[in-house]
């Protein structure tokens, strides 16, 4: 049964449509990369997903609820900058993904050590125990978005959004963030969203992947039609699903 | 070398933010002695020395009569309602500044209510004040309020509006309520604002004060300068002016490390 159902959706702003007619629908535990040119509503449809905007028509469903009407703490979310909050220490910050959902946002005496543990382990686990008490600025990029997924998962969601979480990472940066992001998702099986223009990164990360695109160009309006999902493929085993190659061949082989 | 690239080394940058103040003083020094050549008994600009003595003897001798050193009266009497002034005005305007930013609905009730208020001109208010609050410290304080609380009200609300939408987005997928977010994440991330926007403020303040002060006042700083105007008594006005931007200058300073010491996570050069 599908965990993330996405029936007919429709956006616009003003009179300009975004995205049209995307069907989708997701089981728990798959992570799904989202790619497409600028511009294609990949952002508005992580946003819809978000529950940050609701769709002019259609409905997004997480597990047969009613669609969710504001951000929850079902969905956490990575963007590409402003992902952490600046006026609290690293420490503070991950303390924060359990701590903002109780009635004065912090927690007191013995909740609060144990929460300090805790988000103390998260810390080692995402590499950034040695700044826990610096201030989030003086992070580079990498670190800053390993925070923000460590504080998006100290609050356990059931689905995990990320908006070019690693876009503005160099090269080897990002690499690393790719073994840190499979280990946590095989730890935990959430269900990944992932919006990114790479698409190396999107067929090594995702398990399917979908792009959006316009079907539909009018070259004399070219903001006439929404995208949509255009193509959706199953990424797994690289990118070739439903072979499994069991002759000994002299193709695709590991390190060949 | 372009005139854009070239920087001042250490002893020349002090030197340079020295000179203006030199030269002041220099100019304000020869003016003096080109008059006092002329007329001995001029009262118009009098000596930096002269200013120094009445300096001195403002600040240790009392007054004939009371026997209070009056120049530490005025002062006491001038800050406390500088102080209440802003006070209340950073108070209620971090308030209503957060509410206009946060809740759409207190925006669209209020915003533009601030901001046709803000355009009425306090001082023009400062009659029905008198008339209202009466002459007593109330009326002076509630000017200073209304001078200063809808610039606070408009700046911290356009600060609050600019906390980045996805802070307050990963907030509410954190479980955070509309008070936890405004506790934990706007009120925060405005406090610098907050303190900047008092700072800018103290000037207008200032100007309020002395204003309500000239009119009806039987204390404070700006009340003696209007009263020995009538004397035409320069050194003491002199050396009032000179005590008040003293004053101000420091609070303006002390609010700058207050910010720096409070927030030094916001590193931009406030």
């Amino acid at each position: 049964m599908s965990f993330v159902t996405v029936t007919d959706v429709f956006q616009s702003y003003g009179s300009r449509p975004i995205i049209e007619r995307v069907n989708v629908s997701v089981d728990e535990g798959e992570f799904i990369s989202i790619v497409g040119a600028s511009g294609c509503g990949k952002s508005t449809f992580l946003r819809l997903l978000l529950a940050q905007e609701r769709p002019t028509r259609g409905e997004v469903r997480v597990a047969d609820a009613t669609p969710a009407k504001e951000p929850g703490l079902d969905r956490g979310v990575v963007f590409q900058r402003y992902s952490v909050f600046p006026h609290m220490t690293v420490r503070e910050n991950v303390v924060a993904g359990e701590s903002l959902r109780r009635g004065w946002g912090r927690f007191f005496g013995a909740d609060l050590k144990a929460a300090r543990g805790r988000a103390d382990e998260t810390l080692t686990r995402c590499g950034l125990d040695h700044v826990a008490d610096q201030y989030p600025a003086t992070l580079s990029g990498g670190m800053q978005q390993r925070l923000a997924i460590g504080q998006a998962l100290a609050a356990k969601p059931r689905i995990l959004l990320l908006d070019e979480p690693f876009g503005a990472l160099d090269p080897g940066t990002r690499l690393a963030m790719h073994d840190f992001l499979l280990d946590l998702r095989a730890e935990t099986g959430m269900t990944v969203f992932m919006v990114t223009h790479d698409l190396e990164e999107a067929f090594k990360l995702g398990d399917r992947v979908l792009v959006f695109d316009k079907p539909r160009w009018d070259p004399q309006d070219p903001c006439l039609n929404g995208a949509t999902i255009t193509y959706d493929f199953d990424a797994r085993d690289g990118g070739i699903p439903f072979q499994t190659l069991k002759e000994d061949t002299h193709v695709l082989h590991e390190n060949g | 070398m372009r005139l854009i690239n070239i920087k001042p080394n250490r002893p020349l940058a002090v030197f340079l933010t020295l000179l203006p103040f030199a030269l002041v003083f220099i100019a304000y020094a020869v003016g003096s002695d080109i008059r006092l050549a002329a007329n001995p008994s001029d009262k118009l600009l009098p000596a930096p020395s002269t200013i120094w003595d009445t300096a001195v003897r403002l600040t240790t001798e009392g007054d004939r009569r009371s026997g209070r050193i009056l120049f530490w009266y005025d002062t006491w009497a001038s800050l406390k309602r500088l102080g209440l002034g802003i006070g209340i005005s950073a108070s209620v305007g971090l308030l209503i500044g957060l509410m206009i930013g946060l809740l759409p609905l207190v925006r669209s009730f209020l915003a533009q209510f601030v901001a046709v208020l803000s355009m009425i001109p306090p001082l023009a208010l400062l009659p029905i004040l008198f008339i209202v609050f009466g002459l007593g410290e109330l009326s002076k304080v509630v000017l200073i309020v209304i001078g200063t609380l809808p610039f606070i009200i408009r700046d911290l609300s356009q600060r609050t509006l600019e906390v980045p939408q996805e802070l307050l987005v990963k907030a509410q997928t954190l479980g955070a309520s509309s008070w936890v977010i405004t506790l934990r994440v706007a009120l925060p991330q405005v406090m610098p604002r907050l303190i900047q926007a008092v700072r800018l403020s103290l000037g207008p303040a200032w100007l309020f004060l002395i204003a309500a002060e000239a009119i009806a006042a039987d204390l404070g700083l700006g009340y003696r300068i209007f009263l020995v105007r009538r004397y035409l008594a320069m050194d003491v006005i002199l050396t009032y002016v000179i005590w008040i931007t003293i004053l101000a200058f420091v609070m303006d300073w002390a609010l700058r490390r207050l910010s720096r010491w409070m927030f030094p996570w916001a590193e931009e050069g406030l």
